[in-house]
């Protein structure tokens, strides 16, 4: 059995400790806002937050998740949350919008560390998140209308 | 111990009752009271070969519902994998309908060709070839329009007015001389009981509200809060989840297997075979990847493809040698060639290409306690999907009910002549005696290995320049595998050997060459093809673009007015190719293809109607390239959505380019080498150009932008290359090892 917190409230998966987060999360707690892409930490679309860090949950074991707080796109929240959300669909960043979870994710990861991001900054914490439809553009233009909205 | 094992036959139990959660029509509730309406209509005619459209008529409750509450859901008959159509098929309907954009949802289709077919590939409900918003345009403004002569009449009715003094705006019906109105869900229920009117009044596009401007998407706020509901996350109560494990060769079949291992591990249930495999169902995804990692197949190889891709390529260079069918001609090439004042050969190679959609193929079935089914996943061709899975389930196919969900990308993946991963589904279903809902789900390793790749390709052109650079004559021979031989579609598509869809683009071309031959060989091979974003065009118009753009440099002429001087009869064609080039500053001095290392290339290309022109920016250095900026014209008639427009070719753009820089699928004696997202790279976000799109005005019916933004960026590029280094970079993707910086 392993406890897990996730968006606030407290969950007992019967597991193996070896069960990727990203599994557990979608197969037995329903949280299906997070999503599978690669399964090797090569996507970013399984993107969650531990302790407020982006983590690829694909490859995190819930055996070492301990008492993190794991927070998913269900329950991301706050004031550069709101700022992320509100500037993606301001700009209608989305297209089939499967990755967008995890864009999402990283994204709120760079603005709550770095507020002004510049374009390198961006590429290098969105550089693991792969759109295939392309939708990258947008993205830079969202994290940065983002930026902005938070100043 | 190895064992032979069939297919299960066991009598199939009930299932469990379904849940409602995702019922398709719980929203009936709310359809009480409500105007349902819609109708089929004559819409290109010429081209629906095939098409009852003797049997054309009326048909409510097809696109509109309006419910009491001033919901105004638009029926979407296609897949929506990330191109935006609820949105721009809602905004058609909602514009002649006058509805308030704030109230309008979506809901996808049913399975129902006779009213959902697509117009424009006959009898059949699919998606594909950008045809969305084309086919469906007059379709959506008639059917909202005929839902407002509707609410109107009612309004009419009860108000006791004429209906010419009756106004509409945004969801509100006015009668300004008695000062009353009403919205459109207090009208709905006596709208409903009137006849539907056959041939309703449409807007002048001076009317139009909606079609023409930046509506928001309607996918917006569900994919950025994690609640849209993709295919993969359909949780049916009492789902057992199933992975297949596949023969490491196309065309092996299963010779025996070893699944004692594999029932051992915690969660799996059950290991059945099917046609494409061994099936290991478990309570979860985890526990069937790890059952399917315990289960040992031998695999009976006698008929698969063994061949490695480079030996399969080489043979498609001596098959070139030979002489092809030929799919189109006009003048004598070969004497154009003789006399020709310098003659220019060039041969262009593309690998197989995996589509590698994010969200990877997966589908879920289940049987109804009445011994129907439901299916639930991206679904792209229902005609087809519907009949496969009831054939394979032993029922009639109006036994199998349709959900189409949400696509994490397909870029023609989805929409296969075999309904493969869904015959999958139901074979599982089948074998496992139909106990509990079965979600079938596709690893990336299986989705990059499973093939239906774009073919590989192979071109030679020969072309002739008199003294003053004009063509004299154009000798083309491609072969490839014909992605339509072998399909249900054969006998539709395939003329005379010719696969249209093979050769569009090339055999077409609307370049004015006086003298043209077009051969093509049709490959045979073991590895499964398919329709890959562009279709044809993916690999065509590289070679035609790039050709063309040498003969321009040969004739030392600028690329852009060499290009022109052959399209005097291609207006759209030209005009997005001016439009593109004035936006980029090409040849006016402003640009910086001055800067070392640095060039602009350009390439045009019609594909699906649309017309697309792109100009791109490249700084290349040695082993590696930069691209900088991408500004591209289209022209795709009337652009209903602006925004979504441009948001296609941006997205063109980061999906092509990696295709330009690196993506190949490989075969090592017939097994794929590329497994995963390490191997097979998609584009990132610090590879990715600026991009400019402009839009062509227009006032024609509109076309698709889902794949035409592709065709154009390789050859684009691959002349902007030659512009910076004078380096020839032909083959897909560009062989940037043997480029030297300057």
């Amino acid at each position: 059995m392993v406890k897990l917190t996730v968006n606030g409230a407290t969950h007992e998966v019967e597991a193996d400790p070896d069960m990727p987060l990203l599994w557990v999360l979608r197969d037995r707690l329903d949280k299906t806002g997070t999503k599978y892409g690669c399964g090797i930490a090569q996507c970013g679309a399984c993107t969650v937050h531990l302790d407020g860090q982006p983590a690829r949950a694909c490859q995190t074991r819930i055996g070492d998740v301990g008492d993190a707080q794991i927070t998913t796109i269900e329950g991301v929240s706050g004031r550069v949350a709101e700022a992320v959300q509100g500037a993606w669909r301001k700009l209608d960043v989305v297209q089939c919008g499967y990755c967008q979870s995890g864009q999402i994710m990283s994204a709120i990861g760079l603005l709550s560390g770095n507020p002004k991001p510049t374009d390198a900054d961006i590429d290098g914490a969105m550089d693991g998140n792969i759109c295939r439809c392309g939708t990258y553009q947008r993205i830079r233009a969202a994290i940065h209308e983002a930026a902005r909205s938070l100043a | 111990m190895l064992k032979i094992r069939q297919p299960t036959t066991r009598s199939p139990n009930e299932a469990a009752p379904r849940a409602s959660r995702r019922g398709f029509l719980t929203g009936a509730a709310a359809a009480a009271g409500a105007i349902v309406i819609g109708f089929r209509l004559d819409l290109g005619k010429a081209r629906a070969e095939g098409a009852d459209l003797a049997a054309v008529k009326a048909q409510p409750n097809a696109f509109v519902r309006i419910g009491a509450d001033d919901t105004v859901t638009v029926i979407v008959k296609h897949l929506d994998m990330g191109q935006g159509n609820t949105t721009g098929l809602a905004t058609i309907l909602a514009d002649e309908l006058d509805a308030d954009w704030s109230t309008v949802r979506t809901e996808f289709a049913p399975a129902d060709a006779a009213l959902y077919n697509n117009l424009l590939m006959g009898p059949i409900q699919g998606t594909g070839g950008s045809t969305a918003v084309a086919n469906s345009w007059m379709q959506l403004r008639k059917a909202g329009a005929a839902a407002r002569e509707m609410l109107v009449a009612a309004a009419a009715f009860a108000w006791k007015v004429p209906v010419a003094e009756i106004t509409v705006e945004n969801g509100v019906v006015r009668h300004a001389g008695s000062n009353r109105q009403a919205r459109f869900g207090e009208l709905a229920a006596s709208a409903a009981s009137l006849p539907v009117p056959q041939e309703p009044r449409l807007k002048d596009p001076s009317q139009w509200r909606l079609i023409g401007q930046r509506v928001p998407r309607l996918d917006s706020k569900m994919k950025t809060d994690g609640s849209a509901v993709y295919a993969l996350d359909t949780r049916r109560t009492g789902q057992v989840t199933a992975v297949i494990a596949r023969a490491p060769r196309f065309g092996a079949t299963v010779k025996g297997f070893d699944d004692a291992q594999a029932r051992k591990v915690a969660g799996v249930i059950d290991v059945v075979a099917i046609p494409t495999g061994v099936a290991v169902i478990a309570r979860d995804t985890w526990a069937a990847m790890k059952g399917r990692e315990a289960l040992k197949v031998t695999w009976d190889e006698s008929a698969a493809e063994s061949r490695s891709s480079d030996a399969i390529l080489a043979e498609y260079r001596e098959t070139a040698k030979r002489p092809g069918i030929v799919a189109s001609e006009r003048g004598d090439a070969g004497a154009g060639i003789k006399s020709a004042a310098q003659v220019l050969e060039a041969e262009f190679s593309f690998p197989y290409l995996a589509h590698a959609a994010m969200e990877p193929l997966n589908a879920t079935i289940e049987r109804a306690p009445d011994g129907t089914y439901d299916i639930y996943a991206g679904l792209q061709f229902q005609t087809i999907e519907q009949a496969t899975a009831a054939a394979i389930l032993g029922v009639t196919p109006d036994k199998v009910r349709l959900h189409t969900q949400w696509a994490g990308g397909s870029f023609g993946r989805r929409a296969t002549p075999s309904a493969d991963y869904i015959a999958e589904a139901a074979e599982i279903l089948k074998a496992s005696g139909a106990k509990a809902p079965v979600h079938l789900v596709w690893t990336r390793e299986d989705d990059m290995t499973g093939g239906y790749y774009r073919p590989t390709v192979y071109h030679k052109i020969r072309a002739g320049l008199d003294a003053k650079g004009a063509v004299t004559g154009w000798q083309h021979v491609m072969v490839g595998k014909s992605i339509m031989i072998g399909s249900p579609f054969e006998a539709m598509l395939v003329k005379n050997g010719v696969d249209g869809t093979t050769v569009e683009g090339a055999s077409d071309t609307a370049y004015a060459l006086p003298a043209y031959r077009f051969e093509v060989h049709n490959a045979r091979e073991g590895v499964p093809v398919l329709w890959w974003r562009s279709v044809g065009h993916t690999h065509t118009a590289h070679a035609m673009e790039v050709m063309i753009d040498e003969l321009a440099h040969a004739a030392k002429v600028d690329p852009v007015a060499y290009r022109l001087s052959l399209l005097a009869n291609a207006p759209r064609l030209s005009g997005a190719l001016k439009l593109a080039a004035e936006k980029a500053n090409w040849g006016n001095g402003q640009d910086k293809a001055g800067e070392k290392g640095r060039g602009l290339g350009v390439a045009v290309h019609e594909s699906f109607g649309s017309y697309v022109a792109m100009v791109a920016d490249v700084t290349a250095g040695t082993g590696s390239i930069k691209v900088n900026r991408i500004v591209a014209a289209v022209d795709v008639g009337i652009a209903v959505n602006p925004d979504i427009v441009r948001s296609q070719v941006e997205g063109a753009v980061g999906f092509a380019l990696s295709s330009v820089l690196r993506n190949r699928v490989t075969l090592k004696d017939g097994v794929v080498q590329e497994k995963n997202f390490d191997a097979y790279e998609p584009t990132r976000m610090s590879e990715m150009p600026v991009v400019e799109v402009h839009i062509v005005p227009s006032q024609a019916a509109p076309t698709g932008i889902g794949e035409p933004g592709v065709p154009v960026l390789a050859p684009a590029i691959s002349n902007a290359v030659f512009a910076a280094t004078g380096q020839r970079l032909r083959a897909l993707p560009l062989d940037l090892a043997g480029l030297k910086g300057v």
